[in-house]
């Protein structure tokens, strides 16, 4: 029984072949959309997420801060909501000294002759914020914290940049979920010129004793493949045209800040997501249509 | 057996036309009853009722044992399983060959091929159809169309057998010929026929039961009945 109403559904989808086509071709209009608002917004959460990552608030404590002091500061940074507790490094200014000079021959050769007296570094607090948004404040209330000294982020540009980020995820969400039911919308109206098209079989069905699964499932069917159909084109366009895109920017748009997320396995979920969507998408359609105009 | 039981039945559309007003009505298995009256007197929602296309605004109507008004929706096919209509307009699937039409219903049913087959080379053989097959339902004439219908009707081999005027687009001698076959089935097979008809000289020729029908009253319901003339007409 099933088996033959995928096959009506399916032959259904040939039979009225100019409508289909009109259907599948808006659809694989609004799922190549779809897709292209899906790669933007993904890889712009990726290095969005890269950015708060590398994001990190160093802390320098006045060199007079006792032990105690030390500890008192480090208590107040953890009781912070933005900060994150696992991530805080403490480090003593004969360890800042230490690794400066392991970094470059020169810090090496000019710090060879400092001492623990002689020592202009400070001691400092590394840490991660949770939210990026966020941070100015966060760097505002220790600075205010006693026997801190100065307190130093990337100022101004990243969290500007990351919060124009999150517009552009933002905006890329929106227009997914509005091409998403823009294609709702298109398959309903398919559907729903597939039933009028077939009104006097339906109601010969009705009158000769079939069940509503049976009348219905095909339509069910038909919206389904017509979304599978229509997902062909934006398939192909994530698994060549993205690759074809990381290949052609070598993985990075304009600074090797913006990294683009590698393609495989990416391109695959994306694909698979992109099928699932327009299954379900065409699904949805079908089903309200047949509900509103089969009145079974 | 009452195989039909139409008790204080009212039926009132939403713009206030009342089609039936306290129907009482019995009929038994096996009978061929004829259903006349002027158009508006309420037959065609009569027999609607019957197959559960309108539902009773007030009283009961059992068919077979189902009490149509208190179906639902999604259970109507399993009463529309247990009966045939014949319609007036035939109402065949004209991309359908002849044997597809009147295999419809059961595949309808999810029989499977080797089930649906025999059934419908049976039912076609019924209404003397079985060479047409494979023709397309344009090929044929309006009379050899009316007989698919029939044998579509058939092919489930229903107690009931419900025909909305099966002759009135047909010329005296088709319609002659549809009578038989369906009087055939009547006693042959003892499928109880229900037919709405404005046929004066069918009703008059056939001497079946005859109930008359006028602004949704029954008026009068009599065995070998005649034709009688009502007003409006």
């Amino acid at each position: 029984m099933l088996l033959r109403s995928i096959k009506d559904g399916v032959r259904s989808v040939f039979r009225n072949f100019s409508l289909s086509t009109a259907s599948i071709l808006c659809s694989t209009i609004t799922l190549i959309l779809v897709a292209v608002a899906m790669v933007l917004s993904a890889n712009v959460d990726n290095f969005t997420k890269k950015i708060e990552d590398d994001m990190t608030i160093v802390v320098f404590l006045d060199s007079k801060a006792t032990k105690e002091e030390v500890e008192n500061i480090k208590t107040q940074i953890e009781n912070l909501d933005n900060i994150d507790e696992d991530e805080i490094v403490y480090k003593t200014k004969a360890e800042v000294k230490m690794e400066m000079q392991s970094e470059s021959a020169i810090f090496n050769t000019v710090m060879g002759d400092w001492n623990d007296d002689t020592n202009p570094l400070k001691d400092t607090f590394q840490l991660k914020v949770k939210d990026i948004e966020q941070i100015n404040k966060t760097a505002k209330e220790i600075e205010k914290m006693d026997k801190v000294s100065t307190v130093q982020y990337g100022e101004g540009i990243v969290e500007k940049m990351v919060g124009a980020f999150k517009w552009i995820e933002r905006i890329a969400y929106g227009t997914v979920l509005a091409l998403i039911l823009v294609t709702i919308f298109l398959i309903i109206n398919t559907i729903k010129l597939t039933i009028f098209s077939r009104q006097k079989e339906i109601e010969i069905m009705r009158l000769v004793g079939a069940s509503n699964f049976v009348i219905k499932t095909p339509f069910i069917v038909e919206g389904m493949f017509l979304g599978l159909i229509g997902s062909v084109i934006p398939v192909l366009v994530v698994l060549f045209g993205y690759t074809t895109l990381y290949d052609v920017t070598k993985g990075y748009l304009f600074s090797p800040i913006i990294q683009l997320i590698k393609p495989t396995p990416f391109i695959y979920y994306t694909s698979g997501i992109i099928i699932l969507i327009a299954m379900i998408v065409g699904m949805i359609g079908s089903a309200r249509a047949s509900r509103k105009y089969l009145k079974v | 057996m009452k195989f039909i039981k139409i008790q204080d039945c009212y039926k009132v559309y939403k713009n206030g036309v009342t089609a039936t007003a306290g129907l009482n009505l019995e009929i038994s298995k096996g009978e061929f009853v004829f259903i006349i009256g002027a158009t508006g007197c309420g037959k065609s929602t009569l027999i609607k009722m019957l197959y559960r296309e309108e539902k009773p605004t007030k009283g009961k109507v059992i068919v077979g044992g189902i009490d149509v008004a208190k179906l639902r929706n999604g259970k109507v096919y399993k009463l529309r399983r247990k009966l045939g209509i014949v319609f007036q307009d035939f109402k065949l699937l004209p991309k359908l060959t002849v044997y597809e039409n009147v295999a419809f219903p059961l595949n309808s049913m999810g029989l499977k091929k080797s089930e649906v087959k025999p059934r419908v080379i049976k039912a076609l053989e019924l209404v003397g159809l079985k060479e047409k097959i494979r023709s397309y339902p344009k090929e044929l004439s309006a009379g050899m169309q009316q007989r698919v219908c029939i044998a579509r009707a058939m092919v489930n081999s229903p107690k009931l057998l419900i025909c909305d005027e099966p002759t009135g687009n047909l010329d005296p001698e088709t319609s002659k010929e549809i009578m038989n076959v369906l009087d055939g089935i009547n006693k042959e097979l003892g499928t109880t026929i229900v037919m709405v008809t404005h046929d004066k000289d069918i009703v008059n020729r056939m001497k079946k039961r005859v109930i008359m029908l006028e602004n949704g009253v029954l008026i009068s319901d009599e065995l070998k009945g005649k034709y009688k003339a009502h007003e409006g007409v």
